[in-house]
Order: structure tokens, then sequence, then C-alpha cells
């Protein structure tokens, strides 16, 4: 909350006039809010639209980065599997080409042919010689299979159809997964016959163990039932069913996208040729998008720092251009406010003349009048103990004082109008004031401190207005002051050309409410006590004549301190003196 | 001790002059700084009270063609244009000796009066109100 505060810019708590001579220039709020939106917009428009641009172009060229690496994938292990079946079945081919039936049908030459494959080629587990008619001739191998007859088996229909049989893996009697591998031999001359050959899936599982693929993929075989053919990761174990549906034929390698839970799977899948089996790769697209994810996270973090920074640079920009305007504002109304204030001071001061003048000699003739009368009825006998007359002319002639020091003023309102510049002593000015002053400080035994500084020259401004300024501050200070009182006057020699003069009391102080209105001519708390509310409209007067500045702090109990700062070059043209 | 008043307000002069000599002062009175400089032709003065502001010759001005005449003599000024600029103004003059706002307290007159004289016999000069 303080943090808001110490942002908050200045303007926000201005509550501007709304119509008249003083009203703002602008809406500073509306003014901050639009400039702030202007300058947003301007800024991250184009960021974001590059972060959005960015975000698709990268998610797409990934996503065509995984399909292709699943084509790949799937495409190599086709090739593989179906060199591997291709190979076996050609090498059953070349036996039962390059031997006649009676060397085949040999036991002993066929246990030779089998431990030759078992060496070259390896994972044959087994063989057998199988008739026309379904029975096996000859069997070498771990079991008893000798005149089994596979006349009924379709594995043998579909050898004797198509000349050679690739079956589905089974798990047999062992719970060793095999597959079966059977090629007829019709020669021209001779006996129709089939050779059959039992593998084991080991070297089949090792191919696609050596596809290095990630922990998240899984990459197995299937038939075209759907039933698990080679082990699987994550899909099941072999002999059951996949629960996903079996893809469509496709002479090429396919890529599906299907969904799951709440993620979705890339399927790459592929038919072995001249098999029933289909190779399939299944991957979490989550997994595959990890560092595409990643490599995001870090733009964003760096869109998001710099959408901060320039949020923070725009609020501070904007903030300090209204504010500027503000204050540049603010001293257009200040300056329409002293303008004002001087055009009052100035007619004022006219009429204030135009009366105290006119008024004071008959005041002065009253007053002459009055003694005289006084006089006389002193000096007579038997006027001399009546008091009630006596009385009645004092009361007079103290109407004519209250009258003389109210014309005083007025006439001393009035005298600002004309300005005579000259090089002054800031230091004999307040010795003189002071001087004026000092016989009331010792009867009220006020303590006056005086503290110039040692280094202020003379400097250009009207001595008899410094007089009067400083002498009525002074004289407010006495007049707000109790007996025994403190009053320091303070002289410093400011930066940029300024002195000023500190007049600081410990009286009554001024209470908040009447700060404002301390410089209106009339305004007055000492009406009753003779004050007649000119005094500081005067000296508020004088100063601006003189280009200076008047600063008033005070608290109400404690005391006040009216600091006048004046220009030690000054510019004013001087109007000669009116006397 | 004799003074001369020099007022253009004729009420005003001629009734502190009158009241002056009740109290013992020999005072002369004239409403003009042209008669003021007829009348000290004729009659040495010790002190003149003067107005600042007169038509055509001025208090001030007076005090100088007064100065050529009667060097020795000294002065109070009065004004109905009261402020600490003139008495500033008037203190500055030489042989001004006070310097008094009107309406004026004919007992700060005498004191002044009196004070300036002593100040005369002295040889010290020094305004004061």
């Amino acid at each position: 909350m303080s943090l808001f505060k110490a942002l908050k810019p200045e303007f926000l708590n201005y509550t501007a006039a709304e119509s008249g001579p003083f009203k703002s220039l602008f809406n500073f709020r509306q003014l901050w809010r639009s400039r702030i939106i202007i300058l947003l917009c301007v800024a991250l428009t184009p960021l974001i639209c590059l972060a959005i641009f960015t975000f698709l172009v990268t998610k797409h060229d990934t996503e065509r980065e995984i399909h292709l690496r699943t084509i790949r994938l799937a495409s190599n292990a086709k090739r593989t599997i179906s060199f591997f079946f291709e190979e076996r079945k050609a090498a059953l081919d070349f036996i039962v080409r390059s031997n006649s039936f009676e060397q085949i049908n040999d036991s002993s030459q066929l246990i030779n042919i089998l431990q030759s494959l078992k060496d070259s080629i390896g994972g044959f587990t087994d063989l057998g010689i199988i008739d026309a008619t379904g029975r096996q001739l000859q069997y070498v191998g771990p079991y008893n299979l000798q005149d089994v007859n596979y006349a009924s088996e379709e594995w043998f229909k579909e050898v004797s159809v198509k000349n050679y049989y690739i079956s589905d893996i089974y798990l047999g009697f062992r719970e060793v997964s095999h597959v079966i591998i059977a090629v007829k031999h019709s020669p021209p001359n001779g006996l129709t016959y089939v050779l059959r050959a039992t593998l084991e899936t080991k070297r089949f599982n090792e191919i696609i163990s050596n596809l290095n693929l990630s922990g998240t993929e899984d990459a197995f075989l299937i038939n075209k039932q759907g039933i698990i053919q080679t082990p699987s990761r994550s899909h099941g174990k072999i002999t059951e069913k996949l629960t996903l549906p079996v893809p469509a034929y496709s002479e090429h390698t396919e890529v599906l996208e299907m969904p799951e839970d709440h993620d979705r799977k890339i399927i790459g899948y592929a038919y072995i040729p001249e098999t029933s089996f289909i190779f399939m790769l299944i991957e979490k697209k989550s997994e595959l998008m990890r560092p595409w994810r990643s490599s995001q996270e870090v733009i964003i973090f760096f869109i998001a720092l710099a959408i901060l920074v320039i949020l923070a640079v725009i609020y501070r920009v904007a903030t300090h251009l209204v504010n500027q305007v503000f204050l540049a504002d603010l001293k257009r109304v200040q300056t329409l406010h002293e303008v004002e204030q001087s055009s009052k001071l100035a007619s004022i001061g006219r009429l204030a003349a135009g009366v105290a003048h006119e008024i004071n000699n008959p005041l002065a003739i009253i007053n002459e009048k009055a003694g005289l009368i006084k006089d006389i009825f002193s000096y007579k006998e038997e006027y001399k103990h009546d008091l009630k007359i006596i009385g009645l002319i004092d009361s007079v002639l103290a109407s004519v004082e209250r009258c003389a020091i109210i014309t005083k003023r007025l006439l001393s309102f009035a005298r600002h109008l004309d300005v005579s510049i000259q090089m002054v002593d800031i230091k004999s000015v307040i010795e003189d004031v002071l001087g004026f002053l000092i016989k009331e400080a010792e009867y009220r035994s006020i303590m006056v401190n005086l503290d110039i500084e040692e280094n202020i020259p003379q400097f250009e401004t009207d001595r008899g207005k410094l007089q009067q300024i400083l002498l009525n501050l002074v004289n407010n200070a006495f007049a707000a002051m109790q007996d025994n009182g403190h009053l320091d006057i303070k002289i410093r020699l400011l930066e940029e050309g300024f002195v000023a003069v500190s007049v600081k009391d410990d009286g009554s102080g001024i209470p908040e409410a009447d700060l404002k209105r301390i410089f209106e001519p009339f305004f007055s708390t000492k009406t009753k006590t003779g004050g007649t509310g000119l005094g500081l409209s005067i000296t508020y007067g004088l100063i601006q004549e003189l280009n200076g500045k008047l600063n008033v702090v005070s608290k109400f109990g404690v005391g006040s301190e009216f600091t006048i700062i004046l220009p030690l070059k000054n510019t004013i043209a001087t109007k000669g003196k009116n006397k | 001790m004799k003074i001369l008043l020099v007022d253009d307000e004729y009420e005003l002069v001629s009734t502190l002059a009158e009241r002056l000599s009740i109290r013992g002062i020999d005072a002369d009175w004239v409403t003009s700084g042209e008669d003021a400089l007829a009348k000290l032709a004729e009659t040495n003065y010790d002190l003149a009270v003067l107005d600042i502001k007169m038509p055509q010759l001025s208090g001030l001005e007076l005090r100088k063609q007064i100065q050529t005449i009667q060097p020795n003599m000294r002065y109070i000024f009065m004004t109905g244009h009261g402020s600490a600029e003139d008495f500033f103004s008037a203190s500055s003059e030489e042989g001004a000796d006070a310097y008094l706002v009107k309406p004026v307290n004919i007992d700060d007159l005498i004191t002044k009066i009196h004070e300036s004289l002593a100040r005369q016999a002295l040889g010290t000069t020094g305004p004061t109100e």
C-alpha cells in the first residue's frame, strides 16, 4: 500500500477547478491513462504479435519434426523386420532348391542343415519335412513331432496355396515365443513337400530394442487381429489384445494422432510385407513436445520480463511527462492567482491611498482641535476637575488615534507602487529595522538572535521596501509572541543567486485554516486589538514587487517562520519616488 | 527657544501653535514654504517643524533652502503619508532629528522638540520617532 502511495502520481491527488479562469487545461487523470494505454499499445502489440507468431510457428515445426521422426523410426523398423523374414525365408528356399528330397529327408543330413542354419544365421529351433498330405516325414528339434499330420492346420493350407507361410508369434510349451516359417517346394519331376522351421524371436526383439527409443516410447508388433506379438512397455503382454484399434492398411508407413486421457498419442505404424505383422511405435505427444515447451517457457519468461520492464518504463515516463505538464499548469494557475492577487492589491492600494490621504489631514485637524479644547479645559480652573468633559475629549482623541493607525496602514499599503533599486547591504537594513524595534524588545524581554552568513554580498533591491518588509515581519512576530519570547533572524546565501531571510518566532502560530488567508487584505485575527489585516498583504505585495517569494511555515501554538527569498540581481524598472 | 511650524493646513498649524504656546513654547506658524522663507529672513529660529508634503515647496526642499540661510537649524518632519520608508527617507536628511506621523500627539512633539534642542546644545544628531 505504501509502495502504491509512493508510485501514485502527485496529480491524482489534485482536484482541479472544473470551470472558471483557474480551470486546468487538461484532465490529468484521463491524460495520464490515455498516454499509458497508447504507449502500452505501441510497445506491447508488436511484442505480443511476435511472441504469438513465434509460438505457433515453432509449435508447427516441432510437430512436423516429431511426425517425420516417427515415420523415419517406423520405416527403419519395417525394413529391418521385413529383411529378417526375407533372409530366413530365402535361406529355407535355398535349402530346398540345393538339396534333393532324398538328401533333405535324411535325418542326419537335416541335422547338419539345422546346425548350419544355427551357426550361420542363428535363431533356428527345429526343422521339419512335411509331405503333400500334411504328414511330417522328418523332424529334427527338441520335440517329438515325427509323423504328426498337419493336413487340417490353417498354416498348412495357406502354404499349399501361397508356397510360403510366416506364422504369428506364439509361446509354445516352454512359454518361449516362436515364429514359424514354411516354404513349399514342388520340383518338376519329384514329390511336393514343405520345409518348416521354427525360429526364436529373441533376435527379433533385439531389432526393436535397438531402435534407441526414449523411456516413454513403446515399439512392438501386433498381428492384423490386434494381438500383441512382441513385448510392449505399456500396452499389454504378448498374446493380449491391444486396447487401441488396429490401424487401417497402408502400403507405406503412416502416423496417426489419437487422444488419450488428458494427452495425445502419436502412433507410427507400418504393415510388414508378406507377414501378418504390423509394427507399432506409440509415443506420448506431451513428452515429445517437452523440449519445445521448455524453450517456450524460457521465451515466455523473457517476454514477461520485457513486458514488466516496458510497463515500468511506460509508467515512469508517462507519469513524468504528465507530471511536468501538471506542474506547468499548476504554475500557470498559480501565476493567474498571483496576478489576480496583485491586481486586487493594486486596486485596494489605490483606493486606500486616496481614502487615507484625504482622511489623515482632517483627522490631524480633529486631533489638534480636540487637543486644544482639552488644553483649554485643563488649564482653566472651573473645568479642570470636570472629569466627564475631559473623558469625552480623551475618547475623541483615542478614536482619532485608532483612525490614525488604520490610515497609516492604508498608506503603507499603497506605497509599494514605486520601486527604487539600489545596491543594499542586508546587514545594515536588518540593524536599522532592529534599531527601530529594540526598545520594545528590551521592554518585553524578547530575545532577538541575529544570524547572518558572512559571505553575503550587497545586492540589488529597494532598500525602503526591504526595510518595510522586515519591519512588518518583525512587528508581526512581536505581536504573536508573549513577553520573554525568542525571535531568530537568519540570513543565508542560496545557490543560483538568491538570498533567504527567515524570521522565526515562538509565538502563537497560525491555525491551519487561516494559513491560506493571511495574505488577503483586511484578513486579521487581531481586529479586537487594533489589527487592520493589511500588514501581511502589504508585505506580500512588497515582496512581489522585489521579484521575491514569501514562504510561511507555522504550527498553531508553537510558532511561525516567514522566509523571504530575494534575487541578488533585480530587473525591476525604477519608477522614482513618490512622497 | 523659538520654533517655526510650517504646514499647508491652516487649521492644523494654527491650532498646533496655540497648543504649544499654552505649554510655554514660543511657536510661529506659516502655511507655505515661501512664507516660511520670508519669516526666516526676519527672525531667527532654533527649530523648524516641517510638513513633508506641501504644494509648491515640499518640506524636504524647504529644509535645503533653510540650510543655506540658517545652517544650525534643527528640524522635525511631519507627514500625513506615514510609513517606515518615509521615516528612513526623512531621517537621512541633514539636521533632521525626528519624524512624526499625523495626527501628532502633542506630548510626543514637545518631547521631540526638547530632545532636538538638547542635541543641538550638545552638537549631536540622530533620528527618533
